[in-house]
């Protein structure tokens, strides 16, 4: 078992023959991801990396039966991206692309609300069951199948995360990289409740950083709702106030949203938090065989 | 991106809301000039640069007559401010606002911000404006009110009834305060802000409303469809290696440390500055050289990191993805060569071809040290910048 997307799941790609969908459509393919099609208006009925190019999201999901659709579109066309996504039926939306306006994502948020999709991104590396399938641009090569939940709001250090905990021997279920931006389509709470029901995740890394509230939020809904031990790193103890740290969300506003306040929050709900980000991979294993 | 007060005044005019009468002055003879279309007794002079706390700082002075203008207006142009809010340097004052007095009868506080839990636009209204309404939030958070707009809706008049008995407004402010609310939510989302700040919004004597200072927060994602708003980006209010690092689409923060940072990825970035804290070194920027690190890219990131005589040593920390190690290894030795680097570097590489770039790296008789994990990097590098402080 794995969250989101085992080998079964069947993927769209948006944005499929420009450059970021072809190069990492073709990783996907190579990874053993069951890639069915991809869609780019005005281009139907071509053929693109063997697939089938659909005109619609709704026509590549009736002929494809896809569940998900990744999405490499540029920044200004990611709102109208995601939302035919879930229009045309697909049940997993992950959206890549970085720099989508915050408004056009509260606007996505609240169209959202009452339906049974989820959107992963945007600004993110996107979703990953090992070895059985990859949506995104994180490197295959360095997970492997196992026991640790991996959510984040990073890319680069989500690959830190997942090399280590591949190194200790731990492997992962499933790793989901939520996004930077403040406003993501998924938060750590909607993960964080599918790694608690899933039975081939023992034990769950979050990794957050300085910036809003979404990881008090987690906080919160770990001492009441999830079981299994958590580990987190927060990212931006350094950090000073009141600047923008490269995510559009990593911002220390008004004295809030620091890593130490993180920290605290996450330490009271019973989280074992690591000070060091080169420390997640050991953590986990030694409280993983404080179980057995 | 910030705005100037008065460029956020400009803005706010567009959307019909009502700011004391002003004029921007480059210079003292432009100063001079302005008031001839002001008509009142006395004028205010607000230095105009991107920090709160002007007022305090003495960026903001009341003036009587024209020699006083002139005095006030020579002192303040051309000189840094200091608020509590900039580093020790303070911010240019390169232009001046100029405006006609009001006579105040009541300060209130009126705010707007995406609110990230709530995923709304929320506006913040209290009875105290005209002070840090952080305070107020801290000390005496009932008396700080909050709005939620759904973004299907917009606001409903109702909304803005409400808040106005809350802030025991009269029947017709309450009617001025529903107009404001209804223009300034189409300006927030039409000009895709990311917050907006009145703050006093007065009362006048005569019963009027008016705002009386402005911030506006736009967001920086959305700037390709602004374009009124990005012409109005000062340049001189930042810091010039930001702009660079802007040009290349580098994500740079100067900080106080000696340790320069080069990272790709904002996550991986902000943790390698953790780690050297921890090592007991300090990092001297936040650098992220997004996904591709292309040698281009890399170079123009030495330049703006040396371009810090703090610096001592450099962490170059990279975790490949799916670009191959040895080609960005290939980079940085022909960087470090071409931008005459003379400060040890350190650099950790991951990914594909992680040993054929290490083999590069130690080969290439710099001055490179190789580190293989995100510890020893960061270990190592605060040994090269002279050790723990």
């Amino acid at each position: 078992m794995s969250i989101l997307i085992d080998k079964n799941t069947k993927v769209i790609c948006q944005g499929f023959t420009g450059n970021q969908g072809t190069f990492h459509s073709q990783q996907a393919i190579e990874y053993g991801t069951r890639m069915v099609g991809g869609v780019t208006p005005g281009k139907g009925g071509q053929k693109h990396l063997g697939l089938p190019i659909f005109n619609t999201v709704f026509e590549a999901v009736q002929a494809t039966q896809a569940d998900a659709s990744v999405i490499y579109v540029p920044a200004p066309f990611c709102k109208d991206a995601i939302i035919e996504a879930i229009d045309g039926g697909a049940r997993l939306v992950v959206c890549i692309s970085e720099g989508v306006p915050v408004l056009d994502m509260l606007e996505v948020r609240h169209y959202i609300r009452d339906k049974a999709v989820q959107v992963i991104g945007p600004n993110c590396p996107g979703v990953i069951t090992p070895g059985a399938c990859k949506i995104g641009i994180m490197p295959g090569n360095i997970h492997k199948p196992g026991r640790v939940g991996i959510v984040s709001r990073s890319g680069t250090l989500t690959y830190e995360a997942v090399k280590q905990t591949t190194e200790v021997g731990l492997g992962q279920s499933t790793c989901v990289g939520i996004g930077g931006d403040p406003i993501p389509g998924t938060n750590f709470i909607g993960i964080l409740a599918l790694f608690e029901e899933d039975p081939q995740t023992e034990i769950i890394v979050m990794v957050g950083e300085i910036g809003g509230t979404a990881e008090e939020e987690a906080a919160a809904y770990i001492s009441k709702y999830i079981k299994k031990p958590v580990i987190s790193y927060i990212a931006g103890v350094a950090a000073p106030a009141g600047k923008r740290m490269g995510h559009a969300g990593a911002i220390i506003a008004g004295g809030k949203g620091t890593a130490a306040e993180k920290c605290k929050a996450l330490e009271k709900a019973g989280v074992h938090v690591v000070r060091s980000p080169s420390e997640i991979g050991k953590t986990a294993l030694s409280v993983i065989q404080s179980l057995e | 991106m910030n705005l100037h007060e008065y460029q956020s005044k400009q803005i706010l005019n567009q959307y019909g809301l009502p700011t004391p009468k002003g004029v921007m002055a480059n210079s003292v003879e432009q100063a001079l000039l302005a008031i001839n279309s002001l008509h009142t007794a006395h004028w205010v002079v607000k230095a105009q640069v991107h920090a709160g706390g002007r007022g305090k700082a003495g960026g903001v002075k009341l003036v009587d007559d024209k020699a006083q203008l002139a005095e006030v207006a020579r002192n303040l142009l051309h000189t840094r401010l200091v608020t509590y809010q900039t580093d020790a340097r303070g911010q240019p004052i390169e232009s001046l606002l100029i405006e006609e007095t009001c006579d105040i009868e009541k300060e209130l506080y009126l705010g707007m911000v995406v609110d990230r839990s709530l995923q709304r636009v929320v506006f913040m209204a209290s009875t105290e404006g005209g002070v840090e309404i952080e305070k107020v939030a801290q000390q005496t958070p009932q008396k700080i009110f909050k709005v939620r707009i759904d973004p299907f809706l917009g606001v409903m008049p109702y909304q803005c009834r409400q808040l106005g008995y809350k802030l025991k407004l009269s029947d017709p402010q309450i009617r001025q305060l529903t107009k404001m609310m209804v223009n300034l939510y189409r300006m927030f989302v039409e000009r895709d802000l990311s917050l907006v700040e009145i703050n006093p919004l007065v009362i006048t004597k005569q019963g009027d409303m008016l705002c009386l200072d402005a911030k506006i927060n736009v967001d920086d994602n959305a700037l390709y469809r602004q374009n009124e708003l990005r012409d109005m980006r000062d340049t001189a209010q930042e810091d010039p290696r930001e702009m660079i690092a802007r040009e290349w689409e580098l994500n740079y923060v100067p900080l106080e440390g000696d340790i320069g940072c080069m990272v790709n990825g904002a996550g991986l970035a902000m943790a390698t500055m953790d780690i050297i804290k921890l090592h007991g070194g300090f990092p001297a920027n936040f650098l992220d050289v997004g996904g591709g690190a292309t040698e281009e890219r890399v170079r123009e990131a030495f330049k703006i990191i040396l371009s810090d005589s703090k610096v001592k040593a450099i962490l170059v920390n990279i975790f490949g993805g799916i670009v191959r190690c040895d080609l960005i290894a290939h980079g940085i030795v022909n960087a470090v060569s071409e931008v005459d680097v003379t400060v040890p570097v350190v650099v950790r590489l991951e990914g594909n071809h992680a040993s054929e770039a290490s083999d590069i790296l130690s080969k290439s008789g710099l001055n490179i040290i190789v580190a293989d994990t995100l510890y020893q990097a960061a270990e190592k590098v605060v040994k090269a910048a002279g050790g723990k402080k």
